[in-house]
């Protein structure tokens, strides 16, 4: 320090809550200094989706060697550190396990804050990266493992206003992925077929008449199916780009009506978009759409490279939770089943 | 040389740090529900009791397996981060080994068992020669029967931990000819300064490669092999 300079906040970050092993250094909560990232998606393509012993046992073989290449990257040392930030929940507990062990070590071994994140929470500021979040803000969060709209006051406040009341939309998309006979994950399969497609199943929009936030796309993947099983027995040969297009767009339309009630019922300046299926291209356009009917809505996308899960982002909700106070000590557990409260 | 050997491969938790071959501080909770939560609480507590730092130990030693995966896992990962954040070294040893390591008996095979479910067992076999352990019947994943059909060679057996006990009338109708002893006591369960022993007299490992000796691999990865032998040999898990 001195000569004035500011003292810069680096957190350390680990996350492993599922496929991915991933540690990061973070400055300030918005400058990526590292963020390594060890996939398994060629190991949990040999059996269609993700198996939770083999995920536990990657992550193992991956933490040390993630967190000596994220700190060689960031050309930092422990002493630079102020926090540890980790992946509590929710998520895979074997998966999450690893994480938290390996980073209750790190902050033990060189006396640093131990700060536990929550999954959800590290999606929402994956956009932190494009720019600074503007409270009252709405997110949607759509993952593999979640659908949900959540509601923050304030920094640090995380309220659950909607969720999905069966399978999340990423979720839909591997099971209809696996319908297509695409390969795991089927996600950037589908929204690139979509656009060479055309929306002519007129499959259902689910729960777009309930008042309420919630969301439901078993329906529709049930309809999916029942399409392409009964054009298969009449020996129909389906326009694929179009089943895709379909099923895509009442995705969207779904996802967007719900975001439109929860914009005109809360006063927000940011709508932020996050979450592995985030990087959709169908569900972007639909929200940029959306957006344009509100003057004094900023919506935020978060980056089409950390969209997917990343230590990045950890880092920097890690980042806002260790400036407002929070930390764990060395009992922490995994949680995989946490939740944001509701609203 | 300081050590910290920690062993949470099944329901006890065993810590302990040692100087040399000598114990300073060691603890055994078989009432740990949850090795996550109670591991890290109790290693800082036993330092804190010696008035010892984290960073004073120059060696790790943690039980490598066979045992329960999760419970492997966590200490494990917290062994190899420990050792890797600090730059230590790192010693794995066999989990089995570690309950055989007590067992003070000349001219007798000495098999540490666990329950692995549905009559199988996690085990192996040692002797005690030159107050050395050897191992003789190498740890695996093994049906009961099949294990005790490969111990009818040897006369004398002493069959250790806490697991033991399930088995002991079926040990001793199959070997009903042989002399037979079983574990009692603290000898049912893994003590911490066992490990230590045995990790003072290993050489370190390659520490970001350390992974649990699970001896069985998962269901889906045994399925996945019979549909598809060695077809693919490339990279699992990539940097992206």
């Amino acid at each position: 320090m001195g000569n004035g300079e500011k003292k810069r906040e680096l957190i350390l970050a680990f996350e492993s809550s599922c496929d991915e092993t991933s540690v990061a250094v973070i400055e300030d909560g918005n400058k990526i200094l590292s963020n390594v990232v060890a996939t398994q998606v060629k190991s949990h393509k040999r059996f269609g989706g993700v198996v939770p012993e083999v995920a536990s046992r990657h992550h193992i073989e991956q933490v040390t060697l993630c967190l000596a290449d994220a700190m060689e990257e960031a050309k930092v040392t422990y002493n630079d550190l102020s926090a540890v930030a980790v992946t509590y929940g929710p998520g895979l507990v074997g998966a999450l396990l690893v994480g938290v062990a390996s980073a209750k070590v790190v902050a033990y071994a060189h006396n640093l804050p131990l700060i536990p994140v929550n999954h959800m929470a590290g999606h929402i500021y994956a956009a932190r990266f494009k720019s600074e979040i503007k409270f009252p803000a709405i997110a949607l969060l759509v993952s593999g493992g979640h659908t949900e709209l959540v509601y923050m006051a304030r920094e640090n406040s995380y309220q659950i206003i909607g969720e999905t009341r069966d399978d999340a939309a990423g979720e839909a998309y591997d099971k209809i992925g696996r319908v297509l006979g695409l390969k795991y994950p089927a996600g950037k399969n589908i929204d690139e077929m979509a656009h060479e497609g055309a929306d002519t199943f007129a499959f259902p929009r689910a729960m777009m008449k309930e008042e309420n936030f919630d969301f439901s796309f078993s329906g529709l993947k049930s309809a999916f199916i029942n399409t392409v099983h009964h054009a298969e027995q009449v020996n129909e040969k389906l326009n694929v780009n179009d089943l895709a297009a379909s099923f895509q767009q009442s995705v969207v339309d779904v996802l967007v009506y719900k975001t439109e009630r929860a914009l005109n019922d809360f006063s927000v300046k940011q709508l932020i978009l996050a979450g592995g299926v985030a990087a959709n291209q169908g569900l972007r356009d639909g929200l940029d759409e959306l957006i344009g009917k509100y003057s004094g809505i900023e919506l935020l996308k978060a980056p089409l490279n950390l969209c997917g899960d990343n230590a990045a982002m950890i880092g920097a909700a890690g980042f806002v939770a260790w400036k407002n106070g929070e930390s764990a000590d060395l009992s922490l557990n995994a949680d995989p089943s946490l939740e944001f409260e509701w609203i | 040389m300081n050590i910290l050997a920690i062993d949470t491969s099944n329901e006890t938790l065993s810590i302990a740090i040692l100087k040399n071959k000598n114990l300073v501080a060691t603890i055994t909770t078989n009432q740990s529900k949850n090795h996550s939560v109670t591991l890290m609480p109790q290693i800082a507590n036993l330092l804190k009791q010696v008035n010892m730092s984290i960073t004073e130990i120059d060696r790790f030693v943690v039980a490598k397996g066979p045992g329960s995966y999760t419970g492997l896992r966590i200490g494990v990962t917290t062994a190899k981060t420990f050792a890797y954040t600090l730059s230590k070294e790192l010693v794995g040893v066999s989990s089995l080994a570690v309950l055989a390591a007590p067992i003070n008996e000349v001219n007798t095979v000495i098999i540490p068992i666990f329950d692995a479910r549905r009559d199988n067992v996690f085990a192996g076999a040692y002797l005690r020669e030159n107050n050395q352990l050897k191992n003789v019947i190498v740890d695996q994943h093994i049906p009961l029967e099949k294990l005790l059909e490969k111990l009818s060679d040897y006369k004398r057996l002493f069959f250790v931990g806490v697991d033991s006990h399930k088995f002991a009338e079926r040990i001793k109708i199959v070997l009903k000819d042989k002399e037979i002893q079983f574990s009692a006591n603290e000898l049912d369960y893994p003590q911490a300064y066992y490990l230590g022993i045995m990790g003072l007299a290993q050489e370190p490992v390659d520490i970001h490669s350390f992974v649990p000796k699970y001896l069985r691999l998962t269901q889906a990865e045994s399925q996945w092999l019979e549909k598809n032998q060695e077809s693919n040999d490339e990279s699992l898990v990539e940097k992206i």
